[in-house]
């Protein structure tokens, strides 16, 4: 079939169908070049925006750059927490040949720990060949020794950085706070791309509680970088090459360094305060009070901020943590203690205030207090008695007796209005977190407080002991330097306060802030007032004065009350015997005390954990007034 | 035009046996259209290659042997081709027998034959060996072929495309079956045919999926129905060639700025993907410049064809055309997103590869067709 129409070939008709299938393919290869032109103008004129904006997201990578932290600085300007440059040891992992050896060889420089090595190894490996990995800080010692020695480390640099750092070092750590890696709870409570450069957050104190004040704004700088994250070309280093080819339209926005704030603390009071307190558990708080001004803030033991800053291991926190001592607690704030006669001062005005007692009224002290129908002694810490008391010398000699009779005219409710106006058993405002309220019992608080219905009954012995600070009531340091501030300046308070002002990173303006005032008590009797100030007075002036002693001889008038605490209760018939008692059950020692008498300038409140009595409490305040008056050269004027 | 007779071709043969031995047969237009080409190609590699110099240089010779091969095949009259067809084929096809046994492995695939001095890909030669074959086969039988002959131009065309696909090559085996495919059309099957191998081939679509595509070709065929979903791999090239294309626009971004190419956003930028490069930096303009010289090249292929005095030398000057648009197609598409990614090297622009030479081989043969018709005419 197919042979014959070789030679039956027709041309012609031949011909016209091929150039018909030319004619075809030419429609076809029309309508594909037309598909595909309709492709490239949507991918090119009417997609053009999106794919414009990504090749940018592709060609760049934007760098942040940390802000400066703001300094802290004293009332008087010295800086209490600052940036240091430091020396970082960092790794380019492209260039090492044998990262086991190199390692290796910086330990043998002292530059590494051996033990750090496999994490070391696991970080560096971690990151892309180009980038640099800072493996350890150094110190100048350390950063000259390598210095010397770099040549023969391909791959290993030493590049400046910053790292916070506290000059008092441990001095005001419960004050100042500290700075530490940011952690996973941190980031819940920050704007994460502010803090894209930054590697240490406020942890504690003012560097927690002013943190979004000294960190600053964050910076960026767009690098343009190729397909493997390299940066091709700096712009701040190739200045020359910027605005052209792929390099066109490079921003940079430098950061903006955080605030510098000013605190309320005097450091040489606070160094006076944190040497006077060295080997003692315990806290102090100096206010000035009539601005509610933390002058110093001491809580011993304490530990030092800067290794914090500088990075602690876990094994390092969890000793620290785990410290029988506990120095990370800060007790200014929430070491809450029984007042003990610290209260009687402010029971005596309740006193008055109330019309429960007088000025003149005087009181038989035998020893011993017993509630009409029973026969449980309450006991003076005098055992043989003061003999007839009056509210003056009730508050100078401290008598127990006087103060469960006054307790018990009171009753426990007005007790507690009345010192809540103070202060006492509540938080006093200050401005770094972790204060902590205290308690101030009353029949109601009794109710709320216990779960079990026999527990919730007030009974009328839980008064008497109130009448000495003691039983349930507890307050804080810092409560109790506030309250003798009140007391100090007859009803005027103020919202205790650690910043007193800001200071802009960029202009170097300087804003001071007001002192928040309070509700005052402003229905007391100035001539109450003046009795419990004149008694308070007695305290450090008349021989028969608790305070008498430790403070004979001081260039100014101190107004203050001492205060022991009991730890562990005594039975009816046993006596106190120090020196039988384990330590960590000895009696607190309480003081608090304010100066110049006549005109307060200061507050201070001691307490001395298992000092045995308030005779360890009062030379800790005399030292920290000594101090304020040699520093504020006060004395001579007054006298 | 109208020399309708049986021993045509013995006339022709014999009268410009004696001209053509003095005379030099260039075809302007196309050999204009090929330089302008390939100089705007070389003005993008320039670029793609990021100025390195020795691979343009390599560029520069492949494109020198290219045109060599161009200019020899040019003027060969189409008679000795076909009487030379079936060695040709023959030979190749043995080339890719040795590739089978014996060949060079790159890319994870075996396709180059290493003759000592120089290494061939046979695959490529069978692009132009097949639609020789397929014309040869016609050219001695009435067109439209019927359903035997289909048979045999079926053996033709998959046992070397079958071989190449083993190696493996999806692409190369599939415009191999299109340069064939293509042949065939042009002589002449009815549209029904077409129609019915068509609604088979749909039908069997699913069939080299399930037996005969190796894993990483199943790969592109997805990434190609969704590229996103694996963006970091498979899918990486198919978006950031959009994204050059795209973020091109009208003007593109000047020659040396395209970032997507310059900081290797975009893989194959001198190869396969080029098509990106020149969009990038080219913009929308430049890519229809580019597409306008090649429909020229195309249009010139056709008319020759269509100009063309024997059933061989009109099958083969069209399917040649028409296969070098398919390449165009093909690979411009691909680029674009419209076809799955497949290795198919954009015509005369990317670098490296047989694929040049095959080209103006291609070319060479056109020329032929059309110089030695216009001999003859007068």
């Amino acid at each position: 079939m197919a042979r014959p129409n070789v030679s039956l070939k027709d041309h012609w008709q031949e011909q016209r169908l091929f150039v018909s299938r030319i004619l075809w393919s030419v429609a076809v290869v029309l309508v594909l070049t037309g598909a595909l032109i309709a492709r490239l103008i949507q991918l090119q004129i009417v997609d053009y925006e999106r794919f414009a904006d990504l090749s940018q997201g592709n060609r760049l990578k934007i760098e942040p750059l940390a802000p400066t932290r703001g300094l802290i600085l004293d009332r008087n300007g010295l800086v209490v927490a600052e940036n240091l440059p430091t020396w970082q040891l960092v790794a380019i992992p492209e260039q090492i040949a044998e990262l086991e050896v190199t390692l290796g060889e910086l330990e043998d420089l002292g530059l590494l720990e051996t033990a750090a090595r496999p994490g070391l190894i696991d970080l560096v490996r971690s990151h892309r060949g180009f980038e640099r990995v800072a493996l350890t800080n150094l110190d100048d010692a350390q950063a000259a020794r390598f210095a010397v020695r770099r040549h023969r480390f391909h791959g290993i640099d030493i590049q400046e950085g910053l790292v916070r750092h506290y000059p008092f070092g441990e001095a005001a750590a419960h004050a100042i706070g500290y700075v530490g890696s940011i952690s996973l709870s941190d980031l819940e409570t920050i704007d994460r791309a502010d803090y894209a450069a930054t590697s240490s957050i406020g942890k504690t104190g003012i560097e927690r509680a002013y943190e979004s004040r000294l960190h600053g704004t964050v910076g960026f700088r767009q690098q343009v970088v190729n397909a493997r994250g390299r940066v091709l070309m700096d712009p701040a280093t190739q200045a020359t090459v910027e605005g052209e080819g792929i390099l066109a339209g490079l921003e940079t926005r430098w950061p903006t360094p955080g605030e510098n704030v000013v605190v309320a603390l005097d450091m040489r009071l606070q160094l006076a305060a944190h040497e006077a307190m060295s080997g003692v558990r315990g806290a102090v708080v100096a206010l000035d009070p009539r601005s509610g001004d933390v002058l110093a803030l001491v809580s011993q033991p304490s530990f030092d901020p800067n290794r914090f800053a500088e990075g602690l291991s876990r094994a390092d926190f969890v000793a620290l943590n785990n410290d029988a001592h506990r120095p990370l607690f800060n007790r200014a704030l929430t070491g809450r203690y029984p007042p003990g006669s610290t209260i009687k001062p402010f029971l005596g005005l309740a006193g008055l205030y109330h019309e429960s007692t007088t000025e003149h009224d005087h009181t038989f002290c035998p020893g011993y207090f017993s509630l009409p129908g029973q026969t449980h002694r309450y006991r003076d810490w005098r055992p043989q008695g003061h003999g007839s008391m009056d509210l003056h010398d009730a508050v100078v000699q401290s008598c127990d007796v006087y103060f469960y009779r006054l307790a018990v005219a009171l009753g426990i409710d007005n007790m507690e209005t009345f010192l809540k106006r103070f202060g006492l058993g509540a938080t006093t405002g200050l401005d770094i977190a972790g204060e902590r309220a205290g308690v101030l019992p009353s029949r109601e608080w009794k109710r709320t407080a216990f779960s079990r219905r026999e527990d919730q009954v007030w009974f009328p012995g839980e008064t008497v002991i109130a009448g000495i600070g003691q039983g349930f009531t507890l307050v804080t340091p810092i409560q109790l330097a506030n309250a003798a501030a009140v007391m100090s300046m007859r009803g005027q308070r103020y919202a205790t306060r650690l910043l007193i002002g800001t200071e802009s990173g960029v202009t170097g303006e300087v804003l001071m802030r007001e002192p928040q005032p309070l509700e005052p008590l402003d229905d007391v009797d100035a001539a109450h007032w003046q009795v419990i100030h004149d008694a308070m007075l007695g305290v450090t002036r008349e021989p028969a004065g608790s305070g008498f002693r430790v403070m004979s001889g001081a260039q100014y008038t101190v107004a203050g009350k001492t205060g022991t605490a009991q730890v562990f209760s005594i039975g009816q018939d046993e006596e106190y015997d120090e020196e039988g008692l384990d330590e960590s059950l000895r009696d607190h020692g309480l003081f608090v005390a304010f100066a110049p008498a006549e005109d307060p300038r200061v507050v201070v409140a001691v307490v001395v954990e298992n000092g045995g009595g308030s005779s360890a409490a009062v030379p800790v305040a005399r030292r920290i007034l000594d101090s304020y008056f040699a520093l504020n050269e006060y004395v001579a004027q007054q006298r | 035009m109208s020399l309708s007779s049986a021993d045509l071709g013995t006339v022709r043969v014999g009268s410009f046996q004696g001209p053509s031995r003095l005379q030099l047969n260039i075809d302007l237009p196309l050999v204009i259209t090929l330089m302008l080409v390939t100089i705007f190609g070389f003005v993008v590699l320039y670029s793609a290659l990021s100025e390195d110099l020795s691979a343009l240089v390599r560029q520069g010779v492949r494109f020198g042997i290219a045109f060599g091969v161009f200019f020899v095949l040019s003027q060969i009259p189409p008679h000795y081709l076909r009487m030379w067809t079936p060695w040709a084929y023959l030979f190749v096809l043995f080339l890719l027998l040795l590739v089978m046994v014996n060949g060079e492995i790159g890319k994870g695939a075996q396709r180059w034959l290493n003759l000592g001095f120089v290494t061939i890909q046979p695959s490529e030669m069978m692009k132009i060996c097949v639609p020789m074959a397929v014309a040869w086969f016609m050219h001695e039988r009435a067109l439209p072929p019927r359903l035997g002959h289909l048979l045999v131009l079926g053996i033709v065309i998959l046992v070397p495309a079958l071989m190449i696909e083993r190696q493996p090559d999806l692409g190369t085996a599939l415009l191999v079956v299109a340069s064939g495919g293509l042949t065939i059309l042009l002589a002449g099957l009815s549209f029904r045919i077409i129609a019915v191998l068509g609604g088979i081939a749909l039908c069997a679509a699913p069939l080299p999926w399930i037996f005969a595509m190796g894993d990483y070709q199943k790969q592109r065929v997805l990434t190609f129905l969704d590229p996103e979903s694996d963006p970091l791999g498979a899918g990486y090239n198919a978006i950031q060639a959009k994204i050059a294309i795209g973020s091109g626009g009208l003007f593109g971004k000047g020659w040396f700025n395209g970032t997507q190419s310059h900081l290797e956003f975009l893989p194959e930028r001198s190869t396969d993907f080029v098509f990106a490069v020149m969009a990038e930096e080219f913009g929308l303009l430049g890519l229809l410049l580019l597409l306008t010289l090649y429909l020229v090249l195309v249009g010139r292929g056709l008319y020759i064809a269509a100009g063309a005095q024997d059933t061989f030398t009109r099958l083969l000057a069209g399917s040649l055309s028409l296969t070098f648009f398919v390449y165009v197609f093909v690979n411009t598409a691909m680029v674009s997103g419209l076809l799955p990614v497949v290795g198919v090297p954009l015509p005369l622009v990317s670098a490296g590869g047989t694929s040049m030479v095959t080209l103006m081989a291609g070319f060479g043969i056109l020329a032929a067709i059309g110089g030695h018709r216009k001999l003859l005419a007068p």
